[in-house]
């Protein structure tokens, strides 16, 4: 009874346009963005700025990337990973060579970077789908990681083969601790989750949906599937791009190309799956899901064998139960936790009524 | 000369290997259409369990058969789990199941078996052979070419099976059309059983080569993902075609890593079959055996 | 059987005053097209030419060519000998999108709606070629990308009004029943407003009441819009009330073309469909 849509309803197609339908959604929402932006960066602990929220947000942003990719587009892609790194050691690059440079700009032009980086690999591409897609973006994946290792000049010729992230500066003011980072990447998620949201709600989504669902309607209807796909690409790449940088300065701080390896990947594309293809709060609710299911299962396990457990032996069963996950969600909810997230609020919208 | 013939046989009886390992993905692929993920882990698994079983104590001629039923184990609980559940689901659903199936399994690998890196003897050294060596001055190995043999003879079976045998008949028609097979009476649950030993058996006998040359270790996973782009260069229906295919990567891998790796300090082994299944991807997309696909609108 | 709910039948000699819009000249003409799929000839030979504002019939047994010559008409296929030409100009290299950029728009045999997306969403989609804001402005919901946003959403809200689908426009289309997605895929044929109008058996597996319905959108269409109509159609009866014009098609070659009577009563015609008494 509380969450009511009576008494509201759209005057106009503007109205009727917008992300967040029913009155108590937008507020819900400024509740969040306020509680986001004002209330964690004080209220939490570092720990939990730089262990779990940081990593969160960025990680969404990448499955931001990866579910343009796949969930709006229909293109199945085992590369994030490879996109994350070349968005990191642009950005390093980019604040390391260019003297002054702001850093949001580095990022932005990083994601740009990676973007292109996107097309190059997604053009040969553009004519296959389902599994040879996959091998392609593979392709990619091991490329890119090879290439940045390999050749020195992008890790600044370190001996080690590790880079460290220079400071964060902000018109002057070095973002050091863990809650000015939060706000930093905060602010860069929350602003590109919104122009994500309304890629997809637009005519931009409808093209990308039109050609993953049927893309010979697609094209009957004038939509070039070559330009809508490498958009697709390209869009997603500059995510996956902008969330590697991020990674990189605000959540690692070192990092080698073989960090961002297959296994990240597939991290990613779990976090998909289990989010909710084709949604924007999918993205934020897998990227949550996966982030904290090994910390609650290692406080299960630490609660059921004591102390002393193998790690080999949890993350084996990590392993173990991710999969069963994966399996157990593309069998009975292939639309992820926002799905069910949607179906407990359509309750909601009825309570205490059943239907 | 001689080294590039060196190079080039060990390239091709390394790509026999990838070869053997695609064997497995085909034959799932052309029973039931789906492209397993797994199949990699499922090598992986194989060979491990034979080689616990037999440091439990097992006779390596009683460890074999038994990993041989436990893999059919495996693969009639996936087919039941995993498959059928999610029957009439897009290829991409199904790919992704696949990827949670070889997590899954990795993980109850290594819950079973641990960690330990472990050595398997065949019988057969990994050293080069005798007369060769002596005769021609050519330097390859005894244990790849017996993987060689092992490979052509498995091909040569399989081809057999396929084409001769009501078994074989049976396979294909439930590779068409899973419902129109069961309707002319073809048991397609024993078939799928069928189907799933021998993909348990090319995965153990996969395993055990590669484990023999390399170490049953973890890594052998990341081998089975090189895979792919056998599949694709090959064509995925296609027994022969994986074998060429697994001959192609095999070889050019070898010599760009030989010829081409000191110039940009090696690991090009690591992309090459990737970037090589995308240009052929962009020329011939069916891969060389492959069956064109068509569609109607 | 009288489908048609206008008060005339096609096929009379038509005064202006009559019909929306008169028949014109030919706006699209096939010259000898030729169409194989490696052994097999799906078309041999064809030549024919439909005028503006009429419904022009393609009728056929089975596995006559009939999609086929849709699919080459708006580019799907290529055919391996002829000319289309379309509103005077002779193309050589038609693709699908060439095709939709010329006002050509169609329905498909299998229902090829976005499953994906609701019955809105689809008819939307049918716009994409008056979108011309690029997706940086869709991002920041710039203002050509409101204003064309809103302009196509009247457009398609004339349409869903059209076809009186109002009730379920915010419906997934894939949990609607068949007829309704049939008139779903015709609403975002129409939402591109195009010059032709191609639809692959635009009522199979439909009701009488479902026909009816239908026959009576495109008879409105071609004559509220002018838009011309080439439809693909099994039903004799809907094909005699709606078509100016028939062609025929056996074996991927044209065995009849004319009004729905002469075509009625040609012998070719009859001995492909009933066969011939021994």
């Amino acid at each position: 009874m509380f969450y009511r849509e009576s008494g509201q309803y759209s005057t106009s197609y503007g109205q009727d346009r917008q992300l967040l339908q029913l009155r108590q959604d937008r507020v819900g929402m400024v509740v969040l963005l306020a509680i986001g932006l004002v209330g964690i960066p004080f209220a939490a602990s570092d720990y939990w700025l730089s262990a779990i929220l940081i990593p969160w947000l960025v990680l969404a942003l990448v499955a931001l990337g990866q579910n343009i990719l796949m969930g709006y587009a229909g293109q199945l892609s085992l590369g994030s990973a490879g996109f994350m790194a070349a968005g990191a050691f642009a950005c390093y690059n980019l604040i390391l060579r260019v003297p002054g440079i702001p850093f949001v700009a580095a990022v932005l032009i990083s994601g740009l970077i990676a973007a292109v980086v996107g097309i190059l690999f997604g053009l040969p591409s553009l004519r296959i789908r389902g599994l040879y897609l996959a091998v392609a973006t593979l392709a990619s994946q091991f490329f890119i990681v090879w290439a940045l290792d390999k050749f020195g000049w992008f890790k600044n010729y370190d001996s080690s083969g590790i880079i460290n992230a220079q400071a964060i500066v902000v018109f002057g003011h070095t973002m050091g601790t863990p809650a000015e980072k939060y706000l930093v990447v905060f602010a860069i998620v929350a602003v590109l989750a919104l122009l994500a949201a309304n890629m997809a709600a637009g005519s931009v989504g409808r093209g990308w949906m039109a050609v993953r669902d049927m893309d010979v309607a697609a094209e009957a209807m004038g939509l070039s599937l070559l330009r809508t796909k490498l958009q697709a690409f390209a869009i997603s790449s500059f995510y996956c791009g902008v969330g590697g940088a991020l990674y990189l300065f605000a959540y690692l701080q070192t990092a080698e190309p073989t960090g961002f390896n297959i296994e990240l990947s597939f991290r990613i594309l779990f976090m998909v799956i289990i989010g909710g293809l084709g949604t924007i709060l999918g993205a934020f609710l897998g990227s949550a899901f996966i982030l904290l299911l090994p910390v609650f299962l290692n406080i299960f396990f630490h609660a059921i064998f004591g102390a002393a457990v193998d790690a080999t032996i949890t993350s084996a069963l990590e392993q173990v139960i991710f999969g069963v996950l994966i399996i157990v969600f593309l069998i009975y909810e292939p639309l992820g936790l926002a799905r069910l997230w949607q179906i407990t609020k359509e309750r909601l919208r009825l309570w205490p009524f059943k239907y | 000369m001689n080294f590039f013939f060196e190079v080039l046989v060990g390239g091709l009886l390394s790509g026999v290997m990838y070869s053997l390992v695609a064997l497995g993905f085909v034959l799932i692929y052309k029973a039931s259409g789906v492209f397993n993920f797994a199949q990699g882990a499922m090598v992986f698994f194989a060979v491990l369990s034979f080689v616990g079983f037999m440091e439990l104590g097992l006779n390596f001629w009683v460890a074999l058969p038994v990993t041989v039923a436990l893999m059919v184990v495996v693969g009639v609980v996936t087919e039941r789990l995993v498959l059928r559940p999610l029957v009439g689901q897009s290829e991409d659903t199904l790919l992704m199941a696949t990827i949670g199936l070889a997590f899954v399994v990795e993980g109850v690998a290594q819950l079973a078996w641990g960690v330990k890196v472990r050595r398997l003897e065949l019988g057969i050294a990994d050293e080069p052979m005798g007369w060769l060596a002596d005769n021609a001055d050519i330097l390859v190995s005894q244990l790849d070419v017996a993987a060689g043999l092992v490979a052509g003879i498995m091909v040569a079976v399989l081809a057999l099976i396929f084409s001769k045998t009501k078994v074989g008949r049976g396979l294909r028609a439930v590779a068409d059309d899973n419902a129109a097979a069961l309707s002319v009476g073809i048991p397609l649950k024993q078939i799928l059983v069928v189907v799933w030993a021998t993909a348990g058996v090319v995965a153990l006998v996969a395993g055990m080569m590669w484990g023999a040359r390399s170490g049953v270790q973890f890594a052998l996973v990341g081998v089975a993902l090189k895979a792919m782009p056998v599949l694709i260069i090959g064509g995925f229906t296609s027994v022969p075609g994986v074998i060429v295919a697994g001959l192609i990567v095999g070889a050019a891998e070898k010599m760009a890593e030989v010829y081409l790796g000191p110039y940009v300090g090696g690991g090009i082994e690591g992309w090459l079959p990737y970037v090589l299944a995308v240009l052929f991807l962009l020329v011939r997309p069916e891969g060389l055996f492959g069956e064109k696909i068509i569609r109607r609108v | 059987m009288d489908m048609a709910t206008h008060d005339h039948a096609h096929g009379d000699d038509m005064s202006t005053t009559q019909r929306g819009f008169a028949i014109g000249k030919p706006i699209l003409e096939l010259d000898s097209v030729s169409l194989r799929f490696g052994g097999v000839k799906a078309l041999t030979n064809i030549s024919f030419n439909v005028l503006e504002h009429e419904i022009r019939a393609i009728i056929g047994p089975n596995g006559a060519g009939k999609s086929s010559m849709l699919n080459v008409i708006n580019g799907v296929y290529r055919p391996q000998e002829g000319t289309i030409t379309l509103r005077g100009q002779k193309l050589t290299d038609m693709t699908p999108n060439r095709a939709a950029a010329m006002g050509i728009s169609r329905t498909f045999q299998n229902i090829a709606l976005f499953k994906g997306m609701t019955v809105l969403d689809n008819i939307m989609a049918g716009c994409s070629q008056r979108e011309h804001a690029n997706f940086l402005e869709v991002a920041f919901q710039l203002p050509r990308a409101r204003r064309e946003e809103t302009a196509n959403r009247e457009k398609v809200e004339e349409i869903i009004e059209f076809l009186q689908i109002e009730h379920i426009r915010k419906t997934p289309v894939k949990r609607l029943p068949y007829g309704l997605q049939k008139r779903v895929e015709l609403g975002r044929a129409l939402a591109a407003q195009p010059k032709i109008l191609l639809l692959d058996e635009p009522m199979a597996g439909m009701n009488i009441e479902e026909k009816q319905d239908m026959c009576r959108f495109i008879l409105d269409v071609n004559d509220h819009y002018g838009t011309t109509v080439v439809l693909i159609e099994h039903d004799m009866g809907v094909v005699m009330d709606l078509s100016d014009r028939v062609v025929v098609l056996d074996y991927g070659k044209k065995i009849g073309d004319g009004t729905p009577e002469e075509v009625r009563s040609n012998p070719e015609v009859i001995k492909a469909y009933l066969g011939v008494a021994d």
